[in-house]
């Protein structure tokens, strides 16, 4: 499907991006840093605690609205059309912006873009920039980028500055800081803020507030450059769009002299009505709020109100394969809510970093894989489709209905084929798969092998086996007892007692 | 009304009287059950666990089959488990057009319009929520994420319940959350199935039920399997058992 180009043909030098480059692979599999969050009794307290909080509230503010299904259908089918058409949507934005005196650059991918940044920031002369919350900056490691360079990016997003300040890593899109609690919180203020008051600050969610505030007000008041992502960009408009809950998006979006906006291309929109959907569907899918609190929108530069100099860098990073994919394209639809993450059993319980990339939760262990692709080997990202157990909370909450219980079965099949066509011998789960098929595929064999199963009840004392069992089957014996086959199976029990009537 | 059982691959082999109860509160309604012998598995875990190659010859061996139920006058075809009722509704068809294969997408479409989980059957097909059961347990009801959330069984199973004599239903806390099992997520990510069961578990033995049921025999096994490894002597008991019970 290479006709869908996601980045308009002629707007780069060279070919577009194939894979994602930047945050989003950890060093371990999923499983195997999952096993070590799983272990941290404060983490797994922090998170059970800010999951359900955010779950009962987001459930009690969708229940209001009559037409909530009625909003999905129409956001889902909203992105289906900007994904259809993204080459002459995005044109048409830049068009759109450069009109009204803004720059458009473009970026294969990670490098690219931060390289852009870099360069406009030093024309600026600046050696620091303020950022509003941006994932699409996390997820090419742009303030690292800028650390190299000798250039201070200052988050000022409260949860974000708590990861900043913390040397941690964001664990969640929109709470980054979820896996801290607030005297966890208090400890990374004391520690990292040099002007704070140690005798009044306490652990009171007004107090590290007003801790974070005085610290940030400084930093507005003298930054020269702002760093931003974006929610929305308007095709028919150009204008870009940063929805926020605190205004210090607000402060970075309008005091500074120069903006530079990094924006995924699947961000697009093609017109200013669709926000009508977003709008109502992201708030309360979000942060539970039935409004949004600070909404920032731009169209270019107004001269005399606020910044003088404005640029936006459209980043590909892997989008461009993920829309090339029938299914993939369905997870460029995600609005970034992290409603799916607030449901999910498994991201609940094990917290964002096992995934490894800054998308964590469902729509990551989807989007993730989909950017950077799947090698079929033992890659982190190909463990991250098998990080669930297909319970479906995801898909019932996702305001854009992105199905991602199947997306996550559809790149399983995506691995293990991609697995099987590297290598000459198949893994020892092909084929058990395998011989597992042929036998199920014939009444006769699937019957004896019934009847061959039920002899290994001898095998089994008060639910454990009495040989050890081989992987990963010893994963099941680890916790749970196994059940014992009986003496006989359900079609021998019909043959015996009907007569082998059918 | 003569109805199809389709075991599954689990029921068959592993838990045969989950397959009995079904066929004796069915008998007792009155209905004709047959078992068409040359059924095998809905190839749920090979689609699954990524073998999607694999499944599709499963979903040809059971539309063949079942087909034929139908053609030999079979009005439905019951499964007591809402995983594979899952299955044959939301995947075969679309795995039979990743192979290209559009006629068999029709058929698979066709016999899964005839394919209801138990309670559904009960409830909306043959329209009796009460069985005539009876069973003086304290039970409480986990609604598995694939009744609850791809066939939307809501409340049904409970209707059914709800009549049983005898009966002591307790509300499951934080009922609608996963107990964990999810095929071989259980074996691969076997740290994570753990902790969500362990949670599942604490909300079971908060109930003080006697018995925990399900309309998915999978995950009761792993429930079962995890209540019994803690010795806790909660059993775990299928839908279609509860109701198949007079005494
Ligand atoms: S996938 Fe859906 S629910 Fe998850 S973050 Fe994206 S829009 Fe929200």
């Amino acid at each position: 499907m290479s006709t869908f180009l996601g980045m308009p043909a002629g707007r780069v030098p060279g070919p577009a991006a194939d894979t994602a480059v930047g945050q989003l692979t950890g060093n371990r599999s999923f499983p195997a840093a999952a096993r070590d969050a799983l272990g941290d009794t404060r983490l797994r307290r922090n998170l059970a605690h800010a999951t359900a909080t955010i779950r009962a509230k987001r459930a009690s503010v969708v229940g209001e609205v009559p037409d909530w299904e009625a909003l999905r259908d129409a956001g889902s089918a909203i992105k289906a059309d900007t994904m259809a058409r993204l080459p002459e949507l995005l044109e048409e934005l830049e068009r759109n912006v450069t009109a009204r005196g803004g720059t458009v650059h473009w970026a294969r991918d990670a490098a690219e873009a931060n390289g852009i940044v870099l360069d406009l920031v030093r024309a600026t002369g600046a050696d620091e920039v303020v950022k509003v919350k941006s994932m699409a900056t996390q997820e090419i490691g742009l303030n690292e980028a800028l650390e190299e360079a000798g250039i201070t990016a200052h988050e000022t997003d409260l949860a974000e500055l708590i990861v900043q300040l913390g040397h941690d890593k964001p664990s969640h899109i929109l709470v980054p800081a979820i896996h801290r609690g607030r005297a966890e919180i208090r400890e990374i203020f004391a520690r990292e803020m040099p002007d704070v008051d140690l005798a009044t600050l306490t652990d009171e969610p007004s107090v590290l507030a007003a801790a974070a505030r005085t610290h940030l007000r400084e930093l507005f008041l003298r930054a020269r450059v702002a760093v931003s992502g974006a929610n929305f960009g308007i095709a028919e408009t150009g204008t870009l769009t940063v929805v926020e809950s605190e205004g210090n998006g607000r402060m970075c979006l309008t005091l500074p002299e120069t903006l530079i906006t990094v924006m995924g291309i699947e961000k697009v929109v093609p017109a200013w009505r669709d926000l009508e959907v977003f709008l109502q569907l992201l708030p309360r899918s979000s942060t539970g709020e039935r409004m949004n609190p600070y909404t920032s929108m731009w169209t270019g530069v107004t001269p005399g109100d606020g910044p003088q100099d404005f640029h936006l860098v459209l980043l590909d990073n892997g989008r461009t394969r993920a829309l090339a994919d029938d299914l993939g394209r369905t997870a460029l639809h995600c609005i970034r809510c992290s409603a799916c993450l607030n449901v999910c059993p498994v991201y609940e319980r094990t917290g964002g970093h096992a995934y490894g990339s800054v998308y964590p939760g469902p729509i990551g262990a989807v989007l993730t894989p989909f950017l950077t692709g799947v090698t079929g080997g033992h890659d982190p990202n190909d463990s991250l489709p098998y990080a669930s157990s297909l319970c479906g909370a995801c898909y019932d909450v996702c305001p854009v209905k992105i199905n991602i219980p199947d997306l996550l079965v559809q790149l399983r099949a995506e691995h293990t084929e991609a697995h099987a066509a590297a290598h000459r011998l198949p893994s020892a789960e092909a084929a058990a798969m395998a011989a597992a098929a042929w036998v199920m595929s014939d009444p006769a064999r699937f019957a004896r092998a019934g009847r061959a199963a039920g002899t290994a009840r001898h095998g089994i004392r008060r639910g454990r086996p009495l040989l050890p069992l081989p992987p990963p089957l010893n994963g099941w014996t680890a916790s749970r007892d196994a059940p014992s086959p009986p003496a006989e199976t359900f079609r021998d029990w019909w043959a015996r007692t009907r007569g082998g009537r059918s | 009304m003569r109805i199809a059982l389709f075991v599954t691959c689990l029921g068959d082999v592993l838990f045969p009287e989950v397959g009995k109860a079904t066929v004796a509160v069915l008998e007792r309604l009155g209905h004709e059950v047959v078992f068409p012998q040359s059924q095998t598995c809905c190839g749920q875990m090979h689609t699954n666990t990524g073998y999607q190659h694999d499944a599709v010859g499963l979903v040809r061996h059971h539309v063949d089959v079942f087909e034929r139920a139908i053609a030999a006058g079979c009005e439905a075809v019951v499964a007591p488990s809402g995983s594979c009722v899952g299955s044959v509704r939301h995947q075969h068809a679309a795995l039979a057009r990743r192979e290209g294969d559009e006629a068999l997408a029709l058929r698979a479409d066709a016999v899964a319009g005839r394919t209801f989980e138990l309670s559904e059957l009960l409830v909306d097909v043959l329209g009796v929520t009460d069985v005539g059961a009876a069973y003086p347990h304290r039970v409480t009801y986990h609604p598995t994420c694939h009744s609850l959330r791809l066939l939307g069984v809501g409340e049904r199973p409970l209707q059914l319940l709800r009549a049983v004599r005898g009966i002591d239903l307790v509300e499951l806390p934080a009922a609608d959350t996963c107990c964990g099992f999810g095929g071989t997520f259980s074996v691969k990510n076997a740290d994570t199935s753990t902790a969500m069961l362990a949670d599942k578990m604490s909300s079971v033995l908060a109930t003080r039920a006697e018995v925990v049921t399900a309309g998915d025999a999978s995950c009761l096994m792993h429930i079962g399997g995890g209540l019994s490894r803690l010795r806790t002597g909660v059993r775990p008991v299928h839908l279609a058992e509860i109701l198949a019970s007079t005494s």
